[in-house]
């Protein structure tokens, strides 16, 4: 029943060679079978320069990536069209291609393309026959229904990555009627014992690409989280041999320092509003949730419980806090709801429930789950209470959520490493970022940067 | 991890410079210093000392007395600084009584002198959680140490969850040698 998939993306780190290399990679595990067939043709440069990269390979991977979509591989295509006109409706139905996107790359001025695309619905190209007549008011009008998306823009060369995940972003919203999050970034921490500053803060694309450091720490760093705008993270750093909670601007590099309380100053999580943090504190002698408002630094508490309060997570509506406590016996989810500071417990499934966070669309729960020992990404439906381990791999720890719902990255082990993977929230695909070296963990995934 | 195995061997060494004169103390610390006169006569480190050694260099038991052999143990048990836990527990076994007396004792007599726990966790669970597990785990020494009469003032608390394994094979046995509070001096 379940087909494993080990396709290691090797195109994927081509591309990056010619800005910068990218440490993690993309390894498929499983589910590439579910997914809907769709083209992305490979788009003509009418020019005579050297184009940075291949735009087509970058949004076949993105879609890929969603674990949504199967593109057919260039020598199953039928034909190389370049624009609607050249396409054969029938030929791309018949070796069952849902959506067609083709386009062209052209000269524009010193350093710039200009760059079209078209994404073609095959089936009602089929029906229509490329052009149909429709009534706007009152007159019959010729259009192309079949044409989901076409644009065109003039890039720079240094801009043909971000537009590749553009494009990747629109056809997917088209395609699926969720928003694309493929122009996202994620933060984590590598660690490699051994060298001079073994603990490392880092930025890259959703896909590994553009890796960037952050901090560079001798000792350990935990904990990003991203600010609602995507332009600063929090998080905890041991540098002073004690647990700190510092703000960093990734753009500036500005730090600052939030909290140095003494006892533990944990699990910073950024409200939606941007306004404030929620963190775990434990001054007044074991840990227990805080807000602290960041304009005046007016400091409120959460929780009062002689038990283990923490992992704070905000709802995507900022009225309630998920957190893990262990006032029950073991470790489950609750929530506190910000204007009645009233507790609810949220799970009850297996030994013990850790790391709980809310899907956007406020649907879901997602969670680490210990059952018979094993710790799972697990999802709980809200409304139904229906409960889905959604992972196999071993030792699962910080999920985070894509802000578009669709997948979760989480820290996992392969080997006797720790790496990460992504999980789609229906559990179906199944992909790992293998580090090119290294320990990788406490992913965070950005908010929509665009 | 590296400290502890120096001060091991200081241990080991300096009674045999001590007992053949070579005078060379002003290279030992003064802790290690101590550590060498009150464990001198101890038979099991010089012993070991002389297996090692090239030459065999025989020397007459002094009698101990009873405090002696007590400073002796203590010194020995100090240089374990390491007390485990079981799975998801803060609860200090009582097999450690001896080496945690060993280290009250010694910051009992040294007043001015501070040391700080530890608190580490396996890698089960989630970084945060085992961040308050570790703590747990820090403030239970330290209470330990408080019941035997060290200062609160001499003792201060980390922890560091599962971010500093010392084994990293994630195995039955790997994750009962991180399961760990580290008395640091």
């Amino acid at each position: 029943m379940i087909r494993k998939f080990t396709l290691l993306l090797a195109l994927v780190s081509l591309f990056f060679s010619s800005t910068s290399r990218s440490a993690l990679e993309i390894v498929i595990t499983e589910g590439i079978d579910s997914a809907r067939p769709i083209a992305i043709v490979p788009f003509k440069y009418e020019g005579t320069r050297v184009l940075p990269l291949n735009i087509a390979e970058i949004v076949a991977a993105d879609l890929m990536r969603s674990g949504k979509f199967k593109p057919l591989k260039v020598e199953e295509m039928p034909q190389l069209p370049n624009s609607d006109d050249e396409v054969d409706y029938a030929s791309w139905a018949s070796v069952g291609a849902e959506a067609v996107l083709v386009g062209t790359i052209k000269d524009h001025s010193v350093d710039r393309f200009l760059v079209s695309f078209e994404l073609i619905d095959v089936l009602r190209g089929q029906i229509t026959g490329g052009t149909v007549q429709v009534l706007v008011e009152g007159k019959l009008v010729e259009t192309k229904d079949h044409i989901l998306d076409n644009r065109q823009v003039v890039i720079g060369e240094s801009q043909f990555r971000r537009y590749a995940h553009r494009i990747s972003d629109l056809a997917y919203e088209k395609l699926t009627g969720e928003r694309g999050a493929f122009l996202t970034k994620i933060a984590y921490v590598t660690i490699n014992h051994g060298e001079e500053y073994p603990y490392k803060l880092i930025v890259a694309d959703y896909d590994g690409a553009n890796e960037q450091v952050l901090l560079r720490s001798r000792e350990p760093l935990m904990s990003p989280s991203w600010s609602p705008d995507g332009t600063k993270l929090s998080y905890v750093t041991f540098e002073n041999s004690r647990s700190q909670i510092y703000v960093q601007d990734i753009y500036t590099g500005t730090r600052q320092l939030l909290t140095s309380y003494e006892g533990i100053n944990g699990a910073p999580q950024w409200s939606p509003d941007g306004k404030k943090l929620a963190l775990v504190l434990s001054k007044d002698g074991n840990p227990e949730l805080y807000v602290l408002e960041l304009t005046n630094k007016t400091l409120t508490r959460l929780t009062r419980h002689r038990a283990i309060d923490t992992e704070p997570s905000w709802s995507p509506d900022g009225k309630f806090i998920v957190f893990s406590s262990e006032r029950g016996g073991n470790a489950q989810l609750y929530s506190v709801n910000l204007d009645t500071k009233r507790i609810k417990r949220l799970t009850f499934d297996g030994e013990m429930n850790l790391g709980g966070s809310i899907t956007p669309d406020n649907n879901h729960l997602i969670m680490v789950n210990r059952t018979q020992g094993k710790y799972h990404i697990a999802k709980k439906e809200l409304e139904s209470g229906n409960f889905q381990i959604l992972t196999k791999t071993r030792l699962d720890e910080s999920p985070s959520i894509a802000p578009n719902g669709s997948m979760i990255i989480y820290s996992t082990m392969h080997g006797s490493g720790q790496v990460l993977a992504l999980v789609s929230i229906d559990g179906r695909f199944k992909a790992r970022l293998p580090a090119a070296k290294g320990q990788v963990k406490s992913p965070a995934w950005s908010p929509f940067l665009n | 991890m590296q400290f502890s195995k120096i001060k091991k061997g200081l241990l080991i060494a300096i009674p045999a410079l001590a007992l053949t004169a070579c005078g060379s103390s002003s290279v030992v610390n003064d802790e290690s210093a101590a550590a060498a006169t009150n464990s001198a006569t101890s038979a099991e480190t010089s012993g070991a000392a002389q297996n090692a050694a090239a030459v065999e260099v025989a020397t007459v038991e002094k009698a101990q007395t009873v405090e002696e052999m007590q400073q002796a143990k203590f010194e020995a048990l100090r240089q374990e600084q390491t007390v485990y836990f079981d799975f998801d527990k803060s609860k200090v076994d009582a097999k450690y009584l001896e080496l945690l007396q060993a280290h009250a004792d010694y910051l009992i007599k040294n007043p001015n002198q501070t040391v700080m726990v530890e608190g580490h966790c396996d890698e089960r669970g989630t970084p945060e959680y085992n961040i308050a597990l570790g703590e747990r785990r820090a403030k239970a020494v330290a209470q330990y140490l408080q019941n035997l009469g060290v200062m609160q003032s001499q003792i201060s608390t980390v922890s560091y969850g599962e971010e500093k394994p010392v084994d990293l094979s994630r195995t039955q046995d790997g994750f009962a040698k991180n399961r760990r509070a580290v008395l640091v001096y």
